[in-house]
C-alpha cells in the first residue's frame, strides 16, 4: 500500500545523492597493483571515503571487467572538480592550437 | 548496564546467509555466548559499504546482548576492498530496494530460525542503511522495532525516482506496524531537518508509534568517529537512546 504523494520537486535532495555517471574511456590507469587498462570512468556526487566532506566529486578509473580493485580514485571539492575541468580544458584547447590533437 | 564482576563473551564470524530471491550473500554474525534466549538485530550498512565500522558495530551490538547480523548487500558486485567495492555500486546508483529489502529479511529469518533466539528481531541503520531500514521496517513482517540513523532519501523527488528505487520510502508509512525510532542531525544535508519535518507529519498522520531526536551541532554521520562529523556528546546520547528503545521493544 502507498500513501499519499509526498514529493516535492522544490526541495533539494543530497545525501546519498546516488547522483553518478559513467562512461567509456580508453587509456591507463595505475593502480596499486601497477598499470592496468581502462574502461571506465565513473563520476558521482556522493559521500566520499576519505576527503573530509559530506560530499565530494569522485571519478574512479577502473576497468570493471578486473573486478572492484581495479581503481584509481579521487575524491575532490567542488571547487578543485571546476578547476581542474578548467585546466582540462585549457590543455586541449591549446594541444589542438597547436596542431597536436588530430 | 555492564559490571565489573560479570561474565562477558561473544563470539563473531563471517557466516552465509539467503537473501533476495534465496541468494547466497555473506554476512557478518555475532552473538553472546550463552543459551539466551537473546533478541536479535539486522543491521543494514551504509552507502561507504560493509565495513570496519558496521562490523565494529555488529560487535558492539552483540556486547549488548543481541544476536546481530549485518548481511552484504554488496556482495552482488563482487569483492575486494570494502571501498572499492562501495565504488562500484556508487556508481551504479546504489542496489535496487528490493534486493535490500530481501537481503534484510532474509538476515531476519536467519536470526529466527536460531534456538536461542527470543523471536524478537530489531533492524538498524544508518544513512542509505537507514533508509533500507525504514523501508524493510514497512514491506515486511520480519521486525519487531527499528532504528533510523539520519536515513536519506526517505521523502524523494519524483524526478529522483529510478528502476532501483521507484518508491519514495515515505509512501509506505502506512504499512509501518513497528516501534520506530530516528535520530537526526539539525545540519545534515540529506535528511534536512524539513525532510524529517515531513516525514515526521507522515507518522503523526497515520498514527504511528515513533521518537524522533533532532541533534543540535550535528551533520550526517554524527556516530562516525572515524570521519570528521563526529560528534561525540550526541553520539553518546544516541547509543542510550538506542539501547533504551530496544530494550524496551525487543525483551
Amino acid at each position: 500500500m502507498q500513501a499519499e504523494s509526498h514529493f516535492n520537486n522544490d526541495m533539494e535532495l543530497m545525501m546519498c545523492t546516488m547522483i553518478a555517471q559513467q562512461i567509456k574511456i580508453d587509456g591507463s590507469g595505475k593502480g596499486a597493483a601497477g598499470w592496468y587498462k581502462l574502461g571506465e570512468a565513473d563520476v558521482s556526487y556522493d559521500h566520499p571515503f576519505d576527503a573530509p566532506f559530506e560530499h565530494a566529486l569522485n571519478i574512479d578509473f577502473v576497468n570493471e571487467s578486473l573486478g572492484p580493485g581495479a581503481r584509481v580514485a579521487v575524491e575532490l571539492s567542488v571547487e578543485s572538480a571546476r578547476a581542474l575541468v578548467e585546466a582540462i580544458q585549457a590543455v586541449l584547447e591549446q594541444a589542438e592550437k597547436g596542431g597536436y590533437v588530430r | 548496564m555492564y559490571q565489573t564482576d560479570q561474565y562477558e563473551g561473544i563470539i563473531a564470524e563471517t557466516v552465509t546467509i539467503h537473501g533476495f530471491r534465496e541468494d547466497v550473500i555473506n554476512a557478518y554474525f555475532a552473538r553472546p555466548l550463552g543459551a539466551g534466549p537473546f533478541a536479535g538485530m539486522v543491521l543494514a550498512h551504509h552507502l561507504p559499504g560493509w565495513d570496519e565500522w558496521y562490523r565494529e558495530a555488529t560487535l558492539r551490538f552483540a556486547r549488548h546482548g543481541y544476536l546481530v547480523i549485518s548481511p552484504n548487500l554488496y556482495f552482488r558486485s563482487g569483492h575486494g576492498t570494502p571501498e572499492d567495492v562501495a565504488a562500484k555500486v556508487r556508481a551504479a546508483g546504489g542496489v535496487s530496494d528490493d534486493q535490500a529489502i530481501g537481503d534484510l529479511e532474509g538476515a531476519a529469518n536467519f536470526l529466527h530460525s536460531l534456538p536461542i533466539c527470543n523471536g524478537k528481531v530489531g533492524i538498524f541503520g544508518t544513512c542509505s542503511g537507514g533508509r533500507h531500514a525504514y523501508l524493510a521496517a514497512c514491506r515486511t513482517q520480519a521486525f519487531h522495532a527499528v532504528v533510523d540513523c539520519w536515513g536519506g532519501r526517505v521523502v524523494m523527488r519524483e524526478d529522483d525516482l529510478t528502476a532501483n528505487q521507484p518508491v519514495a520510502p515515505i509512501d509506505y508509512t502506512p504499512d509501518l506496524s513497528i516501534p520506530l525510532l530516528g535520530l537526526f542531525g539539525e545540519q545534515d544535508q540529506g535528511p534536512t531537518p524539513e525532510q524529517v519535518k515531513i516525514h515526521e507529519e507522515a507518522l503523526k498522520k497515520y498514527g504511528k508509534d515513533y521518537e524522533f531526536h533532532m541533534y543540535p551541532d550535528a551533520g550526517h554521520g554524527f556516530f562516525y568517529y572515524h570521519r570528521p562529523a563526529y560528534r561525540p556528546e550526541q553520539a553518546e546520547d544516541g547509543w542510550k537512546k538506542i539501547w533504551t528503545f530496544l530494550a524496551r521493544n525487543l525483551s
